[in-house]
């Protein structure tokens, strides 16, 4: 019996416009009751000691740390790049962080900052964040992006596309910059806030993964709401599906809004028992956030000393 | 091995306040009961938790006795607006105590102290504020101009939920007016003689609650007693027949609430993965110690094998163990007899032809564990789709069309509860018209809310709990 995700279906489901129209409206819905409470229920999972200083470190070393500002300045990405390094200069066991993510034109400088550390560089690109521009001027972005030695890209799908219903251009779309993005992984945007239902968030995510995004991931963090754990929920359920159907394992990586250890924790617990533990790394999940590595830093020092510093002594960039 | 084990996170046991007597409560005191008493288990570890004074023929009739004139000299004649204030006092108490409650609850019935803290105290006290609500208004109820209380309510209470039960039962008979002696099943006395403690914090008048802890003796003195008004009644069917029996061609009031075989239907539009969140909630919550437990799940043969997919793998993330632990999703099977009957009826599902699918987790050595179990292949005709098992074990059957649908979940003696799931509005409406059960969820399961009457049909017994319709059981209309 052919399930609405085997293989054969799969393929089938990319052929036109139709055809991809059809397979992603006919994904199961989302009953927006039902995963909200699921969601806040795995929320009140409580994570102690050892299990919790694990998760610490683990979601440090899962952090796109980010700027993403108007004000941006070279400076400033390389302040971000020293602390990327060394989350906690007091403690060098502290592990660094999965990328820094800045506009495609502070690539060059992150990537300097960054040469021999392993730490990726991510850039966001398409006409970043509202996505309205021409084809052509996005893929210019993402080439600008990756000349300048980025390792990941983060575009935005065309929302408005998305919402007219015109699926196949949003996928032509995606297909065209990941071809722009070579050997960098890309990060499909799907900006769920804009999307509003949770059935649209399944649709964008199934549509981002046949497409070929190596990750999809929530928001630009401009757009407000941001990530919440139930859209979370839903596309960690996505790549779980994607997983089963095909076997091969895509990342999720909510980003925007989550700011605390306690936060932190919640989202690990949903891919621990959402998506399964395969996806607790850094290939496969990450958080998008700037605020949210001082505090994982301030509570891993809590861990270790057994009392509480406080933020003065946690580098603020 | 699992790359992130989660370290134990225990609720400290020291919260319960355990103590190593408990006593039955007459007339406001606590007493020295005349039967013989009974030894409160811990069902996770087999550990005895209290001794519990029982009460005798005698207890019984002072119990009956300080109802009697409770109700005729202070409670009865009391405006609802002074009762409705006793009634928001121990609710605010019983949210104050709640986290002793909760602790207490799970030692006794062995539940996880994620559903003790998140659902039982706090429903039970948004049970004694809601009808604190309702006391003073019982002219706008419905029911005419100033409708009576019955008089005095003798209430049975079963195992499973204990205190909430126990909210059930004694909130909207206290807001009517009347006053109640109270039974708690034999396995869970404690959270009852706790709530006793409360109402002598709270001030309530001495007679207006009595509880008396006991087995199914101290039951029947109180159902055969002449001193009472009214039955209420919550447990299984066999005994619910014994007591309309014993009531019959007497003036008492009856309700009961017993067992059912709820049918969860699942349809090939719908929401699969809330779904199957739905499925489990409604099997698994409480060990399945649930009489409204989706015990059968109905799902549409075009997407029977995806679901059931998707059902096990979500099966095997639910932890089961210590109940205290606060990541436990699964605790313990309240008593050894539960266990053996849980026991004997999955095997006969699987001696019938049923193909059984047990969740691959680790039962503690000691205590009363059961591993969440699926069996599929079911058929109507197999014992297991048509006996209560009251236990964490789904029976799966499928469906060709809704009217089949309609079909298999009705063809059941009870008719308590049924879960609908399809994204169809207008299916929705279809299906709940024909559904033979109290109460019908549509793309939920187990939702409870005090407002919301909950009652069977049939075998599931009759009359209502909760909203307006449920004061009527309390009231002479």
């Amino acid at each position: 019996m052919a399930t609405a995700s085997s293989p054969a279906v799969l393929a089938d489901a990319t052929r036109d416009e139709t055809s991809l129209s059809r397979f992603l409206h006919g994904l199961p819905g989302v009953d927006q009751v039902g995963v909200e409470a699921r969601a806040a229920s795995l929320g009140t999972r409580s994570i102690k000691k050892a299990a919790k200083l694990w998760a610490i470190d683990t979601a440090i070393s899962m952090v796109d740390l980010t700027t993403l500002e108007g004000a941006d300045t070279r400076g400033k990405v390389r302040s971000l790049a020293a602390k990327a390094r060394r989350p906690d200069p007091d403690r060098p066991d502290t592990p660094p962080v999965a990328a820094v993510c800045v506009y495609p034109d502070m690539a060059a400088t992150a990537v300097e900052a960054l040469q021999g550390t392993g730490i990726g560089v991510a850039s966001v690109a398409t006409a970043f964040p509202s996505g309205r521009s021409s084809r052509e001027v996005k893929l210019t972005d993402v080439r600008l992006a990756v000349e300048a030695g980025a390792a990941e890209v983060d575009m935005v799908i065309d929302r408005g596309a998305f919402l007219e219903g015109r699926y196949g251009h949003v996928f032509d779309e995606i297909r065209a910059v990941k071809q722009a993005c070579g050997d960098a992984h890309l990060k499909v945007i799907l900006e769920t806030g804009e999307l509003a239902t949770y059935d649209n968030v399944r649709r964008a995510s199934w549509l981002g993964l046949l497409a070929g995004g190596d990750f999809i991931k929530t928001s630009t963090g401009k757009v407000s709401p941001a990530a919440t754990l139930p859209v979370t929920h839903v596309m960690l359920q996505a790549v779980r599906d994607w997983y089963d159907a095909t076997g091969e394992l895509r990342g999720v990586k909510p980003a925007g809004g989550i700011r605390s250890t306690k936060d932190a924790l919640r989202y690990l617990v949903a891919v621990h028992e959402v998506a399964g533990e395969e996806w607790l790394t850094p290939e496969l999940f990450r958080f998008g956030a700037s605020s949210l590595l001082g505090d994982l830093v301030l509570q891993r020092r809590t861990q270790h000393d057994g009392h509480y510093s406080g933020p003065d002594y946690v580098a603020v960039d | 091995m699992s790359v992130w084990e989660y370290a134990p996170a225990p609720e400290s046991r020291d919260l319960a306040n355990l103590r190593p007597n408990y006593r039955p409560f007459v007339d406001g005191e606590f007493v020295d009961g005349g039967g013989d008493p009974l030894t409160s288990l811990n069902p996770a570890t087999e550990e005895p938790l209290a001794e519990v004074g029982t009460a005798s023929e005698s207890d019984v009739d002072a119990a009956v006795r300080a109802a009697r004139r409770a109700f005729e000299q202070v409670w009865g004649p009391m405006p609802g607006a002074e009762r409705a204030k006793y009634l928001f006092r121990i609710a605010r108490l019983l949210q104050e105590r709640a986290r002793e409650l909760a602790v207490l609850e799970t030692l006794d019935n062995g539940k996880p102290i994620k559903e003790s803290r998140d659902s039982d105290v706090p429903t039970a006290a948004a049970h004694f504020f809601y009808h604190a609500g309702w006391a003073d208004k019982l002219d706008y109820a419905g029911y005419g101009p100033d409708p009576q209380p019955l008089g005095v309510a003798g209430q049975i209470i079963p195992w499973n939920f204990p205190l909430l039960m126990l909210a059930w039962k004694i909130a909207p008979a206290l807001a009517t007016g009347n006053t109640v002696v109270l039974k708690p099943a034999e396995t869970t006395p404690l959270s009852a003689l706790v709530f006793a403690e409360i109402c002598q914090q709270a001030g309530l008048p001495a007679g207006v609650v009595n509880i008396v802890p006991g087995a199914g003796d101290v039951g029947s003195l109180l159902v055969r007693h002449p001193g009472i008004d009214k039955i209420a009644f919550t447990g299984s069917t066999a005994v619910g027949k014994e007591i309309q029996h014993a009531v019959a061609g007497t003036p008492k009031r009856l309700t009961l609430e017993l067992g059912g075989k709820a049918a969860n239907v699942v349809f090939d539009d719908a929401p699969l993965d809330q779904a199957v969140e739905g499925i489990v909630g409604g099997i698994f919550f409480n060990q399945g110690h649930v009489c409204c437990a989706g015990s059968r799940l109905l799902v549409q043969e075009s997407v029977a094998e995806e679901l059931l997919g998707k059902l096990r793998a979500r099966v095997s993330t639910l932890r089961l163990g210590d109940p205290l632990d606060k990541n436990t999703d699964i605790g313990a099977i309240n008593s050894a007899e539960q266990l053996a009957k849980i026991r004997e009826l999955t095997a006969s599902g699987e001696d019938e032809g049923a193909e059984r699918w047990t969740s691959p987790c680790e039962l503690p050595e000691r205590g009363f564990y059961f591993a969440p179990t699926v069996l599929s292949g079911v058929e109507q005709s197999m014992r297991v789709a048509r006996e209560e098992i009251f236990g964490p074990v789904l029976s799966v059957l499928t469906f060709r069309t809704p009217d089949e649908a309609v079909t298999k979940a009705n063809n059941t003696p009870y008719g308590l509860s049924a879960g609908l799931w399809t994204e169809k509005g207008s299916r929705i409406l279809w299906l709940a018209d024909r559904m033979r059960a109290g109460v019908v969820w549509a793309n939920t399961f187990n939702r409870f809310d005090p407002a919301a009457p909950f009652g069977g049909y049939q075998e599931s017994g009759f009359g209502r709990e909760g909203g307006r319709t449920g004061l009527e059981a309390y009231l002479h209309v």
